[in-house]
């Protein structure tokens, strides 16, 4: 029974993402966007990474979301959204698509790159919590850094000039 | 100590965002300046272990994922050297945009220290994304439509190198379980043959590291990032930061992980070689000054990349040799771009003439950039180019270096054309009352333009230091 | 089951590369990078849960996720401002010589 949930959802993860793509009005076509993280959540939840598919649903569905939402509304220009025909100009453009899928599952099938892995017996302190604040606190530094960097640059770029 | 490195520039942003009010600011300059210092003056405690045991004892062993060799301490210092440089351009804009400026400047000392010293290959992801962020917001900071595409069209490109290069650590784990260089070399040099998933790994890691450092045929963003913005950050990307960043990523992969594939060392090599003859033709029809430079610098790091992928000892060392040179002739040279556009008001090659009456330092010290770029002996780009040139010799790349001599000579050529119109020819009516640039372009263009003279000079001592501490 | 989840990472990564190429609105490229970015999460997931080593994968999975939004971020910031510039949200603006 959890294969079938697994593979469904799977399905319905492209499916969004192609939604998403193929939508004509770009705050639906966020929306969609953030099916498919609410779908990746339960994913990987079902996949046994509850602690990432928290982090997916909060940043990527919520946050990421709401970036969005402003920068469209900041970038609201009415008249550019009445060109005719723009739709089915986007629809043409994807039919090559099924054409490059079917090419790239050939070179697979024909390739067969292996999937091989290692697998390792885990540690008895092999949680989460343990990996990113012990082993890989180089990391957490870099992530401190990166979002200070963003709030500089955040800061920076949306600041109205206040002289001319 | 390596902590020191990540530590010491966060200080300094804590310092300036709490301590700095309104009349405070124009100090940022300042703490800038003294990080860089540091930086550098560590670098140099830790090389010529100079005051005992001080720095060993003050060690902060909190990150126990670092790392610095001699290589590395070259790297850092070389940064170091560049961030003071874009910093003395600097001094006299108006308080805000150096606060602003400094801020952005320690984050990315930060990322690139980070990924100099790292032996994670994840690590240096995340700090190749530090860098990388720090580096949209400065070229964005202008807010002038060109900035602005320059740095979304590298935003785009970066973004995707990045998920290329995650693509590729996450087969890495699935094939090998660790993601330590330590652990990869060991697994990678356990393997009979290369697996048809590692090759396809090791396809999605070098597209990505050649985005992110510029090379041909990814070079698309290189122009517009190195020529929109303002003239510091000019100076600081094409003199450091995707040289600390891509290219440095390259040349440790090659030297840590990859010395026994062979695969991996013969694509990079003909990248090497493409991007050298690419950058040099595609900069002699340049009209803009920068965009020129842009294109040299691709060609430049085409050297880079074919000394690392020689794989020898030799071949390494006149890769980091040519990166601290290129550092300093190829900032050298935009600076002083800079201050020829800020002093006429024209980037345009085919309107500057004859500015050597007028701005004497510039061109002289512009002079002696070109001939260094150009490989003249002996002056350090000399030295980098032979050692390099005979590095490929030796290991079996004959074309590549008979190539890679050509270009050097035609590089020669077209600059000895440039620098004899641009500052040594008539002067043109227009530019009778052009007055040397302003202290902080001239200092730093005399700085970089003696030490480029001293190492050409005092090489062969380098090279007894270097082989004394056991490279090679 | 593992053969199927590589062909959706797979049939993602297309997805979203071809979204990329062919789309002409500034904020849509965004909306690939983000697809492109789910694919590679799912990649993560399922190597953490192949090899056993959920915690490192999941470690790297949040890093990932954390550092995207903030590209994210300064990337609507510029696509906020290159509007102000010049109300229009087309690429080929960008992508032509700028002279």
């Amino acid at each position: 029974m959890n294969n079938t949930v697994l593979y469904i959802l799977l399905g319905l993860l492209v499916f969004s993402a192609l939604l998403s793509a193929l939508i004509k009005n770009t705050m639906k076509a966020v929306i969609a966007l953030a099916a498919a993280s609410v779908i990746l959540t339960v994913i990987m939840f079902l996949m046994g990474a509850p602690l990432a598919a928290v982090f997916e649903l909060s940043v990527a569905a919520g946050l990421i979301t709401a970036i969005f939402a402003s920068t469209i509304s900041l970038t609201d220009n009415p008249e550019a959204d009445q060109e005719p025909g723009k739709n089915k100009k986007r629809m043409s453009r994807y039919i090559y698509l099924p054409i490059i899928i079917v090419i790239v599952a050939g070179i697979i099938f024909i390739m067969k790159p292996g999937l091989d892995f290692t697998s390792v017996t885990s540690a008895t302190k092999d949680t989460v919590q343990n990996t990113i604040w012990h082993v890989r606190n180089l990391d957490i530094a870099g992530q401190i850094l990166v979002i200070l960097a963003g709030v500089f640059g955040v800061v920076i770029l949306f600041k109205e000039r206040s002289k001319n | 100590m390596p902590t020191l490195f990540l530590l010491i520039p966060f200080i300094g942003i804590v310092l300036l965002n709490l301590f700095y009010t309104k009349k405070l600011k124009k100090l940022a300059f300042g703490t800038g300046i003294l990080v860089t210092l540091i930086q550098m003056f560590m670098v140099c405690a830790i090389v010529f272990q100079l005051a005992g045991n001080f720095f060993t004892a003050i060690e902060i062993k909190y990150f126990i994922n670092l790392s610095i060799d001699l290589y590395a301490a070259i790297i850092l210092f070389t940064i170091g050297l560049i961030a003071f440089i874009a910093l003395i351009i600097r001094r006299h804009s108006d308080n805000e945009e150096i606060f602003n400026f400094t801020q952005l400047i320690l984050i990315i000392m930060i990322g690139m220290n980070g990924v100099v010293m790292v032996t994670d290959i994840f690590s240096l992801y995340v700090f190749l994304e530090v860098t990388s962020i720090a580096s949209f917001v400065l070229i964005a900071k202008k807010k002038e439509l060109l900035a602005l595409n320059g740095s979304f069209k590298y935003l785009l490109m970066s973004s995707i190198a990045t998920l290329m290069i995650l693509t590729a650590v996450a087969i890495f784990f699935m094939t090998f379980g660790t993601l330590s260089y330590e652990g990869l070399a060991a697994q990678l040099s356990a393997t009979a043959e290369v697996s048809s998933q590692i090759v396809l790994a090791i396809i999605f890691l070098v597209t990505g590291l050649s985005i992110k450092a510029g090379l041909v045929p990814f070079h698309m963003w290189v122009p517009d990032a190195y020529s929109s913005p303002s003239a510091s950050v000019s100076v600081l990307l094409a003199g450091i930061v995707t040289k600390a960043g891509g290219v440095y990523a390259i040349l440790r992969l090659l030297m840590d992980v990859f010395p026994q594939v062979v695969i991996i060392q013969e694509v990079f090599a003909f990248i090497g070689i493409v991007s050298i003859v690419v950058g040099a033709l595609l900069a002699i029809g340049q009209k803009d000054f920068k965009k020129m430079l842009a294109y040299s610098s691709i060609s430049q790091i085409g050297y880079i990349i074919v000394g690392a992928a020689c794989g020898s000892p030799l071949g390494f060392l006149g890769a980091f040799l040519h990166f601290f040179n290129h550092a300093t002739f190829k900032s050298l040279l935009f600076v002083n771009a800079s201050a020829v556009e800020a002093q006429t008001g024209y980037k345009d090659l085919d309107k500057l003439q004859g500015l050597a009456g007028r701005m004497k330092i510039t061109s002289w010290t512009s002079v002696i950039a070109f001939l260094s770029t150009a490989g003249i002996p002996p002056l350090s780009g000399f030295w980098s180019k032979v050692i390099i040139i005979v590095a490929l010799w030796q290991v079996g790349f004959i074309p590549y270096a008979v190539i890679a001599l050509l270009a050097s000579i035609l590089t020669l050529a077209y600059f000895l054309i440039l620098q004899r119109k641009v500052f040594f020819g008539k002067t043109s009516a227009e530019f009778e009352n052009t007055k040397e640039a302003n202290k902080g372009f001239t200092s730093a263009s005399m700085i970089l333009a003696i030490i480029t003279v001293l190492v050409g000079i005092g090489f062969p001592f380098i090279l007894n230091f270097l082989m004394n501490k056991g490279l090679f | 089951m593992l053969t199927v989840i590589f062909l959706i990472v797979v049939l993602l990564y297309i997805i979203g590369f071809y979204y990329l190429i062919t789309t002409r609105n500034l904020i849509r490229i965004l909306i690939a990078l983000e697809v492109l970015t789910k694919g590679i999460t799912l990649t993560l997931i399922y190597v953490g849960k192949v090899t056993g080593q959920m915690a490192t994968a999941q470690s790297m999975a949040i890093t990932l996720i954390i550092i995207e939004v903030v590209v994210l971020a300064v990337a609507a910031g510029i696509i906020v401002n290159i509007f102000n510039h010049t109300d229009s949200l087309d690429v080929r603006e960008i992508f032509r010589k700028n002279k």
